[in-house]
């Protein structure tokens, strides 16, 4: 079932009859994704009450956290992918890795911009050598890696393979960035890192808001946006393929 | 590759690999002499940029030790994956009827031993141009933990690295990150050691340091056979 061996002009109706029921899934989370983020500001922005303390910069958090949330989802995407691309050699699922790495890329980046936005006049920095905070922008950097990785290779069953192999190793930044409050900064920064992650702080006077505000953006973020993200980005590298081969089709020709 | 090949066991592979590489090493010092230059550079460059007062440099002084060691590493990693390639001495290893398994434990041993080296020689040089003691059994003993974990993740990138078009450039840029762990836990376990913390302070990290390198020596065995599949 060689794309490539049809005339061009004929290849999206070949395309339209295969993925009949693909193209309605799209849509529909394309909908629901658009609609999650929507319910999810107006729960974050109108729905909740104003933090005592902080006032509404807290309101930020509702973005903050559910967004890494949703790059630990993709990066773990990622990883499945890279498993499965070296257990089955099946195109697919490297596509699914760099999907997931780039979704969850963006998605920390959102999630350390978020987090800059509110330090600022909380902790009165844009930036603050917070082991957590640190460790995330190392995660970043190496994902980021990942993409040098990728590029540096020619060869393209190659480039699969190592990009497979580092994007699993590469998540030991992203358990790290987790669990390092949990050994170092319990002792070390243990004010900082109670108004970094919240969920102490917040849970001993939260009101049902916050968990509601909380679980709807968790649930957006987490699950629905890396989800859409992630797959519309496997359709665009299955396209970019497609028309690549049909390129060197032409080429050859 | 369909009949069943007689392989050479795994170890005796490994161990004439890693007597190859020191052999080597030790008719061109190539190797060693770069890393320790580069070593005794970076603490230099690192006591005038810190300009490290007494108090200071005992604070900073685990650091710079782990900071040196790692770059010396990677030198290290770095240019003895390109004399494997350089030689065509990886291709015939992939040719021979051995273990894929034993190049990489092989690599590490060799690796493994010249970090450790230059991480040894670094502990008296320091002691002198510091004034700190850092000559002690527990230390002499997370810092081979901490060059073994170099050694492991580094040996299964450099042969990734190696085969990519920016060789050099792309080995700290992909090690650095993964390797962040083990230069942490060894970071802590050293700090509390040099600074008489109890036992159970640095002992932790100590044991999160060999925990570390257990989980990595682990993956990295599983994914070495991906990685230099021809």
């Amino acid at each position: 079932m060689s794309i490539a061996s049809l005339p061009s002009d004929q290849a999206p109706v070949f395309e339209q009859k295969r993925t009949v029921n693909r193209t309605l899934v799209l849509p529909i989370l394309t909908v629901l994704t658009l609609l999650g983020v929507a319910a999810g500001l107006y729960f974050a922005l109108a729905y909740v009450g104003t933090d005592k303390v902080q006032g509404n910069v807290q309101r930020i958090f509702y973005i903050h956290m559910p967004a890494f949330f949703g790059a630990f989802v993709a990066f773990g995407a990622a990883v499945l992918g890279g498993f499965m691309y070296l257990r089955t050699r099946n195109t697919k699922w490297d596509t699914l890795g760099l999907a997931g790495i780039e979704v969850g890329f963006m998605l920390a980046l959102i999630n350390i911009t978020t987090g800059m936005i509110w330090s600022r006049p909380i902790w009165n920095t844009w930036w603050t050598w917070d082991p957590r905070l640190t460790l995330e922008a190392l995660m970043i950097l190496s994902y980021a890696a990942y993409f040098v990785l990728r590029a540096g290779v020619e060869n393209v069953e190659t480039r699969r393979r190592f990009a497979a192999v580092y994007g699993m190793l590469a998540f030991t930044t992203v358990i790290l960035t987790l669990v390092i409050v949990r050994t170092t900064a319990a002792t070390i920064h243990p004010v900082v890192v109670g108004g970094e992650s919240g969920e102490g702080a917040f849970s001993l006077n939260a009101t049902p808001g916050v968990g509601a505000a909380l679980g709807v953006n968790m649930l957006v973020w987490g699950v629905l946006v890396p989800v859409t993200l992630t797959w519309y980005r496997v359709r665009l590298q299955n396209r970019a393929e497609k028309i690549a081969a049909i390129k060197a089709e032409l080429l050859t020709k | 590759m369909q009949h069943r090949r007689q392989n050479t066991p795994l170890l005796k592979v490994a161990y004439s690999i890693a007597v190859k590489d020191v052999w080597a090493e030790f008719r061109s010092k190539e190797l060693l002499s770069a890393m320790l230059l580069f070593a005794l550079l970076s603490l230099l460059v690192f006591s005038f940029a810190l300009e490290l007062d007494r108090r200071a440099r005992a604070e900073a002084i685990s650091g710079v030790l782990w900071v040196t060691v790692a770059f010396a590493a990677i030198l290290g990693l770095n240019r003895s994956m390109a004399l494997e390639r350089e030689q065509g001495c990886l291709e015939a290893m992939l040719t021979a009827p051995i273990p894929r398994s034993a190049i990489m434990y092989g690599k590490l041993a060799g690796n493994f031993a010249f970090a450790l080296i230059v991480g040894l020689i670094l502990l008296p040089v320091m002691t002198i141009l510091y004034n700190i003691s850092l000559i002690s059994l527990p230390l002499v003993g997370v810092l081979a933990a901490g060059t073994l974990g170099l050694a492991i993740v580094g040996t299964l990138l450099s042969a990734m690295t190696a085969q990519t078009r920016s060789r050099e450039t792309l080995l700290p840029l992909v090690m650095l990150p993964i390797a962040l762990p083990i230069v942490i836990a060894a970071v802590r376990a050293s700090t509390g050691l040099l600074s008489g913390a109890d036992s159970e302070v640095w002992g932790a990290w100590a044991a999160i340091l060999t925990a570390v390198d257990a989980v990595y020596f682990v993956a990295c065995s599983l994914l070495f056979d991906f990685v230099i599949e021809e």
